[in-house]
């Protein structure tokens, strides 16, 4: 679902082959030898649509009654997976300089437990606490930044430190009572709470359908005008149909046909298409893309990296506050083990499941979502398999190592590959 | 991207870039002494000499990035300073670096552009939204204009591409900066024979299109294929310069290992004081 909805043409090397230098039109990579492409790793997001799809049914088939894939069961996955994937939005960023954020949980839990001793226990508004709490995150991904741009410390022990230090703060803001409850109903609880009704669901479908077909055909139209190869016409009918029919049945399978549209992963969706574009279509995001492949060609190149890399430091914090106060908005309350567990876990493997690299430079935001989604699956699943803590964890941890493995496979491929 | 017309080459005409007395020492080891460098428009310097001659030193002086300790530099007959590598740049020298600095995971276009991205117009230009159609067309008229055929599309990942062609992409977007100097650190090594053929023909266009051109070799047949002169280092001192029409490469070999120190060429005949 992802290549059409990013605004081609797509950032990195998942992209397949558009315009030929010579006389004949080359047909792209991906459409004349799919197999190798998706061995290699380019169609990266096909291939965890493709794990996606097979972990679904094997879930449908296994789970009693056959419940997993109604709607109910699918609301509440995107309910369950609305925080983390934010905070894998910020992961994903960092992965894309190849660097690692391991406060992330912490972050979150710290910046979420401020948000509610400000609303509930001094009476700030809702939002403006939110708003504080973001804030706070970005400061503290500032310093993540500033610490290790300017003594040059590896991201792993800078937010390694962070992910102890923030967890104190987490512990100390929340005091002697240890969890507080947040107000139910209240303004930060509808977050996770609020379903639209159907005429919303329809207008949204439609907004992302006109969305996918005009962005890409406005995209063909001006390559065209320009004299340049727009691409293969077959392929982008095949992804924008694709597209079009999961919105569809997103909105009139699953939503529609329960609840309606829930909130929380709608914020979740908009703040991936957001930085999705950012990404693909913004100078920061080439100049991410460019630090993250070759820092000294970045550096060679007049880039100021080390802004670079604060900018990403600051807005993976950000991201983890924001995850922060949609995880507690969901459990209405924020405790000593909020965001702790396997939450950060969860929001690192997601993205390199979906096949964002370790070594920076290579994946899009979209992988955030899909990791979050077969991530999500498997929890999901496992749960209602009724499968005890520890077969899910020993799981969890073999789907992570399953997916680098297979990260680094490709790579490698791709580096011995000369193409 | 217009081509620049083409200068009268050779001596007689102004120099473009013209030094006097460059020095450069690291601690107690002296790099270079008291080394005097031309290049005209329109012609290929080729910049030969052992390792540890000072090529490299001399290459970093003019670019500005090492800065020379002493030395006197005019640009267009222009009395000029190279104190930086902004400097350079602003003068409209270019360096190509023996290892590229191309980012592998970005594909020709985007390397092409790197640092000084195109960005769209009104509301895109206030958010710096990319014009890739502006560049991608711009990177393919580039290509085209210096000849460089081998390469499928501009889309392709730098990483993907073979040695020739990642310093064709190199060379090219060197260009882009509107240079009226480019200077080659070492762009044939480790190249294999069809690729160097495709690299010395890519040289020859810069010298074409009116640019002077400073190359560092190794390969005397490299240089002998694309330079019209040859300036030679000794011991971080200009001991001689050949022009390629009235040489011989025994005569160039004879000068860099120090065998001739008054060889065929004019030397510079200053050597003698001991070190």
């Amino acid at each position: 679902m992802s290549e059409a909805t990013t605004p081609p043409p797509p950032p990195a090397a998942t992209a397949p082959g558009t315009g030929a230098a010579t006389e004949e039109l080359e047909r792209p990579d991906a459409l004349r030898n799919p197999l190798r492409a998706l061995r290699e790793g380019e169609l990266g997001e096909v291939r965890v649509l493709i794990a996606l799809a097979l972990i679904w049914i094997f879930f449908q088939i296994r789970v009693e009654g056959g419940i997993f894939l109604e709607a109910q069961n699918l609301t509440n996955l995107s309910l369950q997976i609305a925080a983390v994937g934010t905070v894998s939005i910020g992961i994903t960023l960092i992965l894309f300089l190849g660097e690692i954020d391991l406060s992330v949980g912490s972050v979150a839990g710290f910046c979420a437990a401020t948000m509610t001793v400000l609303s509930v226990k001094h009476g700030w508004s809702p939002l403006l606490a939110i708003g504080a709490a973001v804030a706070l995150g970005a400061l503290i991904g500032m310093l993540h930044g500033l610490v290790v741009t300017f003594f040059g410390i590896p991201s792993f022990v800078v937010t390694l430190a962070g992910l102890i230090g923030w967890q104190g703060a987490q512990l100390k803001v929340l005091g002697e009572t240890g969890t507080i409850n947040l107000p139910f109903p209240g303004r930060i609880t509808d977050i996770a709470f609020t379903f639209y009704s159907d005429t919303v669901g329809i207008v949204l479908a439609l907004i992302g359908i006109a969305l996918v077909w005009g962005t890409g055909l406005n995209t063909r139209r001006k390559r065209s005008a320009a004299g340049l190869d727009p691409g293969d016409f077959r392929l982008f009918l095949l992804k924008s149909v694709a597209v079009t029919a999961a919105i569809l049945w997103a909105v009139f399978g699953v939503f529609n046909a329960n609840r309606g549209v829930p909130l929380a992963p709608l914020i979740l969706l908009v703040l991936v298409i957001v930085f999705a574009f950012t990404m693909g279509r913004s100078r920061f995001g080439r100049l991410v893309y460019a630090v993250g492949g070759n820092e000294e060609a970045a550096r060679r190149a007049g880039i100021k990296t080390k802004r670079v890399k604060v900018a990403v430091f600051t807005l993976a914090s950000a991201l983890a506050a924001a995850g922060g106060v949609l995880l507690a908005s969901r459990l209405q309350a924020v405790g000593q083990d909020t965001a702790g567990g396997d939450f950060l876990l969860l929001a690192i493997a997601g993205p390199v499941v979906a096949g964002v690299s370790l070594f920076g430079g290579r994946g899009t935001i979209w992988a955030a979502l899909l990791g979050a989604l077969v991530m999500g699956s498997i929890s999901n699943g496992m749960d209602l398999l009724e499968l005890d803590s520890p077969t899910k964890f020993m799981i969890t941890g073999g789907v992570l190592l399953a997916a680098v493995v297979l990260d680094a496979a490709t790579s490698r491929k791709r580096a011995t590959a000369s193409r | 991207m217009t081509t620049a017309q083409a200068t009268e080459t050779g001596a007689g005409t102004r120099p473009l870039l013209e030094l006097k007395g460059v020095s450069k020492s690291f601690g107690a080891v002296r790099a270079l002494t008291d080394v005097d460098f031309e290049v005209y428009a329109g012609e290929v310097v080729a910049l030969v000499g052992d390792n540890g001659a000072g090529k490299s030193t001399l290459i970093k002086a003019i670019s500005g990035i090492q800065p020379g300790d002493a030395y006197q530099a005019r640009f267009e007959g222009e009395q000029v300073h190279l104190d930086s590598p902004q400097d350079g740049t602003r003068l409209g020298i270019a360096t190509v670096y023996q290892d590229l600095a191309l980012a592998d995971n970005l594909d020709v276009v985007e390397n092409l552009y790197l640092g000084r991205e195109e960005v769209g117009f009104g509301a895109g230009k206030n958010l710096r939204l990319l014009d890739e159609v502006k560049m991608e067309k711009h990177t393919r008229e580039l290509l085209d204009e210096l000849k460089v055929r081998t390469l499928r599309s501009v889309r392709t990942d730098v990483g993907a591409l073979s040695g020739g062609q990642r310093q064709s992409v190199a060379i090219a977007r060197s260009l882009l900066g509107q240079p009226k100097l480019v200077m080659l650190d070492e762009p044939t090594a480790a190249l294999g024979v069809a690729q160097t053929a495709e690299v010395i023909a890519l040289v020859k266009r810069l010298r074409d299109r009116g640019l002077g051109v400073v190359v560092i070799s190794h390969n005397l047949v490299d240089v002998f294929e694309m330079a019209d002169r040859i300036v030679v280092l000794y011991l971080g001192r200009r001991t001689a310069t050949f022009d390629k029409a009235t040489s011989t490469r025994e005569q160039v070999v004879a000068a860099i290992t120090g065998a001739s120190e008054n060889g065929a060429g004019k030397s510079s005949a200053r050597g003698g004081e001991a070190r």
